[in-house]
């Protein structure tokens, strides 16, 4: 906090916990969820709030993550703050409803704890139940620690609310490792949230006054003019982006990273991308590196939808190779943060060699000595064969370090 | 009695630019993009001397087909597909399902 003059409120919180005081702060007239692990908890802070009275809500107990979703998009058809947790199985039955939302422009708020995908049953963390998602018009934001969760979910319900974005946020936080890990956390007083976040006001709701017809037919002769609002949409969120994290800088004194921080990227030669909690292992790996006389970076992408391209082109620079660190695989391809981040730098010009590591899968710890492996490869100018399969599985059994 | 307000339908003009779509699926009513009953088989036919408007009919309606003009209840063609639970829920067997064509 700044010079002390803002009220500080440190409280030692779990990611997840973090995530039920933003949502808290942030005051929606109704919460409908199921319990998943590791999300559970937040929904389980949230109908304690909603007991002891510390927030006015309609929490509504609903008997599947599709109702869940469901309930929401007919709350927020009123002009109602709505917000819902899930994960994994849960977030993949909501599916359908994700892009009934984001079609409808209902600016719904979910946290998603990223949990892997079935089979073979896993309830650890990795990234394939969002990313499988990008696709379904939601804005996407990933946190780096508990304080960030907050700051995320309340800046969410500007950015999904904003009358040129209107498109719902997905907050994910990375399962276990996140979720339900513990830190100082400092959650702003309500007053301070007030002035952040105003009431939500939409003329896009019903009303008996002025009757309106709600998730109408639009064929053919109409249908590409619907998404491409939708796709404006989500590209004038960078700008809200900014400019909500601007206003909660001024409110809270604390800085955003906009939708990609770099970390000592300007004079970098080996850059490694990633999300998530995972960059502040990297981050700690990038430290130790150049404290060796290293030139490696880090580039922390908190915004999957809008794309950060601009920023991870302009961040490149003089790059000799950079690694795309993610916990997915779209199986016969390759990351789906890979192929996001390839198609910036095509875009941009500047497309260095790299590598795309996967990692993490089914909960697997990302190691300190995994990542310096990563920056190893990246820079092992010995080997010319170092980028022939760009796709490595960290870790694999039987594989020769870290090749797959 | 009490009102029962239906707004009155304009002819679908397309807007000239993307921008002039309405944000998502929320728009001023009286305006069918789509017709989505073209598919009936089978259309209600209210017996009004049976009816005593007690409205189950409207009530139990997914469509919103059933429209009360003045005592009379009528159908909305362009809504009802032909489902027939208003028929089922009738109790006093004023409506009727009768093919849409032979």
């Amino acid at each position: 906090m700044n010079g002390g003059s803002v009220p500080s409120r440190r409280r030692f919180l779990s990611g997840n916990d973090a995530v039920a005081e933003g949502v808290r702060l942030a005051r929606p007239h109704v919460i409908a969820a199921y319990p998943i692990t590791p999300q559970t908890t937040v929904v389980e802070r949230l109908a304690d709030m909603v007991s002891d009275g510390r927030l006015s809500t309609e929490y509504m107990y609903v008997e599947s993550e599709h109702s869940a979703l469901s309930a929401l998009i007919g709350a927020s058809a009123v002009g109602a703050r709505t917000f819902t947790a899930s994960s994994s199985q849960g977030l993949l039955y909501m599916a359908e409803c994700l892009h009934y939302a984001s079609g409808g422009r209902f600016p719904i708020v979910m946290m998603n704890a990223n949990r892997s995908v079935a089979l073979p049953w896993n309830i650890l963390g990795d990234q394939r139940d969002s990313l499988s998602l990008l696709d379904s018009g939601w804005i996407q934001s990933y946190a780096l620690d508990a304080q960030e969760a907050l700051d995320l979910t309340l800046q969410a319900f500007a950015v999904a609310e904003h009358p040129e974005v209107l498109t719902p946020v997905m907050v994910n936080l990375d399962g276990f490792v996140l979720t339900h890990t513990y830190e100082a956390v400092d959650v702003p007083p309500t007053e301070l949230a007030d002035e952040f976040l105003p009431p939500f006001v939409t003329a896009n709701r019903m009303d008996l006054d002025r009757p309106k017809s709600l998730g109408f037919v639009a064929g053919a002769a109409d249908n590409t003019e619907f998404k491409y609002l939708q796709h404006v949409g989500v590209l004038n969120a960078a700008g809200v982006i900014a400019d909500a994290e601007a206003k909660f800088n001024r409110i809270f004194g604390r800085k955003g990273g906009g939708l990609a921080e770099a970390y000592l990227c300007d004079d970098a030669e080996y850059i490694l991308i990633t999300l998530g909690s995972v960059a502040g292992t990297v981050r700690s790996v990038v430290d130790d590196l150049r404290a060796a006389g290293r030139r490696v970076g880090l580039l922390r992408l908190r915004y999957l939808r809008p794309f950060p391209g601009k920023e991870i082109a302009a961040s490149i620079g003089r790059a000799k190779a950079v690694g795309v660190l993610e916990k997915d695989i779209s199986f016969g391809h390759e990351g789906a943060v890979y192929t996001n981040v390839l198609s910036a730098l095509a875009r941009g010009g500047n497309a260095p060699p790299s590598l795309n590591f996967v990692a993490g899968l089914g909960g697997r710890d990302i190691s300190r000595a995994d990542i310096k492996g990563m920056f190893d490869i990246l820079s092992d100018e010995e080997s010319p064969r170092r980028f022939d399969s760009p796709v490595r599985f960290i870790g694999l059994r039987g594989a020769k370090a870290g090749l797959a | 009695m009490i009102p029962m307000p239906r707004p009155i339908f304009q002819k679908y003009v397309a807007p000239i630019r993307a921008e002039d779509y309405p944000i998502g699926t929320v728009a001023e009513s009286g305006v069918l993009l789509s017709g989505s009953a073209d598919w009936r088989r089978e259309r209600p036919v209210f017996n009004a001397d049976l009816c005593t408007g007690c409205l189950k009919c409207y009530l139990a309606c997914p469509d919103g087909a059933v429209v009360r003009e003045g005592k009379k209840v009528v159908l909305d063609e362009r809504f009802c597909k032909g489902c027939g639970i208003c028929a089922v829920e009738c109790r006093l067997k004023a409506i009727r399902m009768a093919a849409e064509r032979e």
